[in-house]
């Protein structure tokens, strides 16, 4: 098994770590720390799919590590506006939950 | 399908950087300049869109082009067909009338900037061009980005008036979301994985059967189904587009929630037509029809008019999917397929133009009488003739009452269920036309109800704002003149099907 | 190899205990050590670009702002116990995520042998982009639209977030106002390491076309350190409705666009670069993006106005 496999395999284990917090966990903050998770295993594998396609003298295909920078600034806008909104909702009502409905993420 | 870039390219690049640039222009100028931009853009990108339309009409090819000169795999491509043709011009039209009705919401005064102003003008332009971005990407990952701007432009509309409900709609809408994007990526990164490219027509020649492709597949449809809110995703919506300003209201049900759904269309029909699929299309069809029997009939039981509206609205989504059983076309080809399409497509398009008018309705309700209750609407038909006309103007495409183009789309699935012999589609669709006209008649009843003592109205509503609601609503009937058989338009650009004529 | 077993090993314990800790800062704190043996694995994974974001970025900033959103929501923990999902529902979803990761593992293991990749396409073009880092080559040349696109997604996320201010606060600053303590070690490390960090985010930008690095690290580092001196009080946030904040904001993706568009007229294309001149138009677009991307970063950590405009 090479690394990049190895690697891969820790990808898809985060991604289901983070699929649990995010469906165990209430809180809405620990639910943007578990999408955080996933995005991060999800990432992962695109660096695993880059390392596999090295060639051409060069270490890894270079486009989908260039992905993974686009989706890693997508994914830091996406916290920030989810965090900015709990905050907002945290000063309007001093809780900091969805209502307890709030079965599914 | 040649493979190089063709004329008219120029077009599409500009139906997404004219609202785009005009988005930032408004955040530059600011104040009361925001209403301006968007003033001038709207016409302009309708012009745009209606060039882009004529121009594949003319050719009768698709419009494709590689932006920065690159070719596929390496460089990203924009491709239009019929289908990106009817639903750029639908998005131009619709947002040119919300634009127009939100003038009064929405004012710029001189000297100062007003937050809701800026905020919605800017997110109006930018919710465009995301639209567009969508309706005419070629490429898996930009598809991404593009919806992943039409999320962060959508999602500030649901929370604008600031309260705590509104901003716990937004956050669980933005929670679904992100969930959804998530999943798509995952999907991405498993087809790049395997075949090495993300550009839509290089993945249908490459894609195979295997494991890989349906794991990629599957998620990236289950995260498209979160944002586009079908059962059982669907918790989202009724409070973010009930919470949501009116014109913000008409614009997600009407076109943002259709991004996702066209996505869907662009992967199982353009990438995956060698994969076969007839048992995933019919799992698709069954969440449809839970969405319609679902959404209608909770919609029976809603107290406020805006709620009742955004479940019908997941129930009209169900619709769109029902699509995907009758039009995937197996082995050996099937007439009715084009149909299907037609009437599928036909239904977002109509159900866009009706639920904005419905929502401008009820938001020139609620503006009237400081509430939406249904229980108390009773004597608003006297006062507000014109808004009541449009809403049931609107409740025609729903119920598929002709003439409308609900009529023809729900005709159409009608008739190609029963020609292809998957007769429990017709029997969801009679049926959801039945719990719509239920929830339809009652609003009206309540509004036409006569009164003993004429109801009194908080604020005077323009009649200007009310026609362009009937305006908007006459778009859904108009489409009900569309002859009940395949569109030539939407065919362009599909793999050649047998056209049947439905008469 | 055995180093690559052990690092996988442990950054899955720390992503473990991200999840399973009782206390939302300590999972935080975990979530940020995640990071950095992250950018770890993205060395050795030959990725040292999306290393240098991954530590910035995912780790940097966005540690940073889940610690201050977790500080202020700190009198809210205890409510949260009464919401846990019950034990069956959190086997099921052991269950379901087990399968989950064990499919996507699946598909790893199965990914065809030779892998297809671009990096032969990508190599053969870099001489033509003026570029010597393929990944820059990638995010400015070949796949242009996807970073002109992304630069708006920042820009509307921030416009989202300011919507979220109160009418009353609108057009004011954004963030609290930290307490002047003017001889303070804060203050004292700041006055060192504000103009050092600059400098190293400005190389890290520059040398990007040649080598790992790029806008987005670069202006990763710039954000980072302009959050440093606010939080030192060496300087304070604009308020939001100042004109010459939000030209800074758009001046990035105006000219990305302008070069854009350009590119019809010198190059026959939209975000196409004449072959001669394109290093030099591409870092004509790098510099007002990285300018604009660094404000952008740092106004999303800041959050919706805070203080009322005076």
């Amino acid at each position: 098994m090479t690394d990049a496999t190895l690697y891969g395999l820790c990808g898809a284990a985060l991604v289901g770590l983070g699929l649990f917090g995010l469906i165990v966990h209430p809180q809405p903050l620990r639910k943007i720390l578990a999408f955080n998770l996933i995005g991060g295993g999800a990432f992962l594998l695109f660096g695993v799919v880059a390392r596999r396609g090295a060639s051409a003298g060069l270490d890894g295909d270079p486009v989908p590590q260039a992905l993974v920078i686009t989706g890693l600034v997508v994914a830091f806008a996406a916290t920030a506006l989810a965090v900015a909104l709990l905050l907002r909702l945290f000063q309007e009502t001093g809780r900091a939950t969805l209502r307890s409905d709030d079965s599914q993420p | 399908m040649p493979n190089s870039a063709t004329a008219g390219g120029f077009l599409l690049v500009l139906a997404i950087v004219l609202p785009i640039a005009g988005a930032l222009l408004s955040l530059v100028l600011g104040g009361r300049h925001a209403e301006r931009v968007a003033l001038i853009v709207m016409p302009t990108g309708v012009v745009v869109a209606v060039a882009i339309a004529a121009t594949i009409w003319r050719t009768h090819s698709v419009l494709q082009y590689f932006v920065g000169n690159w070719d596929p795999p390496l460089g990203v491509a924009f491709r239009a067909d019929g289908l990106s043709a009817v639903m750029i011009v639908t998005a131009a039209l619709l947002i040119c009338g919300i634009g127009l009705f939100a003038r009064t919401q929405f004012p710029t005064p001189r000297g100062v900037e007003a937050r809701a102003s800026l905020a919605f003008w800017t997110l109006l332009l930018a919710i465009w061009g995301a639209l567009n971005a969508v309706f005419i990407g070629g490429d898996l990952f930009n598809l991404y980005v593009a919806l992943e701007l039409l999320t962060f432009a959508a999602v500030p509309l649901v929370s604008l008036d600031g309260s705590a409900e509104t901003l716990a709609a937004a956050l669980r809408y933005l929670l679904f979301a992100l969930l959804g994007s998530i999943l798509y990526l995952l999907g991405a990164v498993l087809l790049y994985g395997a075949y090495g490219t993300l550009d839509i027509v290089l993945l249908s020649s490459r894609i195979n059967a295997e494991p890989a492709a349906w794991a990629a597949i599957s998620l990236m449809t289950a995260g498209l189904l979160a944002k586009a809110a079908l059962y059982p995703f669907h918790l989202w919506l009724p409070p973010a587009h009930a919470g949501a300003p009116a014109p913000a209201s008409a614009m997600l049900s009407g076109l943002v929630v259709k991004a996702p759904f066209f996505i869907v269309v662009r992967l199982w029909f353009d990438v995956m037509p060698r994969v076969p699929e007839r048992t995933a299309a019919q799992v698709l069809g069954l969440l449809g029809a839970a969405a319609i029997l679902f959404g209608s009939v909770v919609a029976l039981r809603q107290a406020r008019l805006k709620l009742l509206i955004a479940y019908s609205t997941v129930a009209q989504i169900g619709y769109l999917f029902l699509m995907f059983p009758l039009a995937i076309m197996p082995e050996t080809g099937h007439p009715w397929n084009s149909v299907a399409w037609t009437g599928g497509i036909l239904q977002a398009v109509s159900h866009a133009f009706a639920k904005a008018a419905m929502f401008m309705a009820a938001g020139l309700i609620a503006e009237a009488l400081g509430h939406d209750r249904i229980a108390g609407l009773s004597g608003i038909g006297r006062a507000l003739p014109t808004t009541v006309f449009a809403f049931g103007l609107g409740g025609l495409s729903l119920m598929g009452l002709p003439p409308s183009g609900g009529f023809v789309a729900k005709a159409m699935l009608l008739t190609a269920a029963v020609a292809e012999g998957q007769w429990w589609w017709a029997v969801v669709v009679l049926t959801g036309g039945l719990l719509a006209g239920g929830y339809v008649f009652l609003v009206l009843a309540k509004a036409l109800a006569d009164t003993s003592q004429p109801v009194t109205l908080r604020s005077r509503i323009s009649q200007s704002r009310q026609t362009l609601a009937v305006a908007v609503a006459l778009c859904a009937v108009l489409l009900g003149f569309v002859p009940l058989r395949p569109l030539e338009l939407l065919q362009i650009g599909r793999p050649n099907t047998a056209v049947v004529d439905v008469r | 190899m055995a180093f690559d077993i052990g690092l996988a090993i442990l950054v899955l314990g720390v992503a473990a205990w991200t999840i399973a800790a009782r206390d939302t800062f300590a999972a935080v704190i975990g979530f940020v050590a995640y990071g950095l043996l992250l950018a770890l694995v993205w060395v050795r994974l030959a990725a040292p670009d999306v290393a240098l974001t991954e530590a910035a970025l995912g780790s940097g900033l966005t540690g940073g702002l889940l610690l201050g959103a977790s500080t202020r929501l700190a009198r809210t923990q205890g409510s949260a116990a009464i919401d846990k999902p019950s034990a069956i529902i959190r086997r099921a979803a052991a269950v379901l995520c087990t399968l989950v990761s064990a499919g996507l593992g699946a598909i790893v293991l199965l990914l065809p042998e030779p892998a297809p990749t671009l990096a032969p396409q990508a190599a053969a073009n870099l001489a033509a982009t003026g570029l010597g880092n393929p990944v820059t080559a990638v995010l400015m040349a070949y796949r242009a639209i996807d970073t002109l696109l992304e630069t708006v997604v920042l820009l509307l996320a921030l416009v989202g977030i300011w919507s979220l201010a109160p009418d009353q606060l609108w057009g004011g600053l954004p963030g609290r106002r930290y307490p002047v303590d003017r001889d303070g070690v804060l203050t004292f490390v700041a006055q060192l390491l504000v103009p050092v960090g600059i400098l190293v985010g400005i190389y890290i930008f520059w040398v990007g076309s040649i080598a790992p690095g790029g806008e987005f690290q670069g202006a990763t580092i710039l954000a980072a350190m302009w959050i440093f001196a606010t939080m030192a009080r060496l300087a304070d946030s604009p308020a939001v409705s100042r004109r010459w904040l939000r030209l800074v904001l758009v001046v990035g993706p105006a000219v990305f666009f302008a070069i854009g568009l350009a590119g019809f007229a010198i190059a026959g294309g939209f975000l196409a670069y004449p072959e001669a001149h394109a290093k030099l138009l591409i870092l004509t677009i790098e510099v007002p993006v990285t300018l604009s991307i660094a404000a952008t970063l740092a106004l999303l950590v800041g959050g919706p106005p805070e203080r009322a405009l005076r």
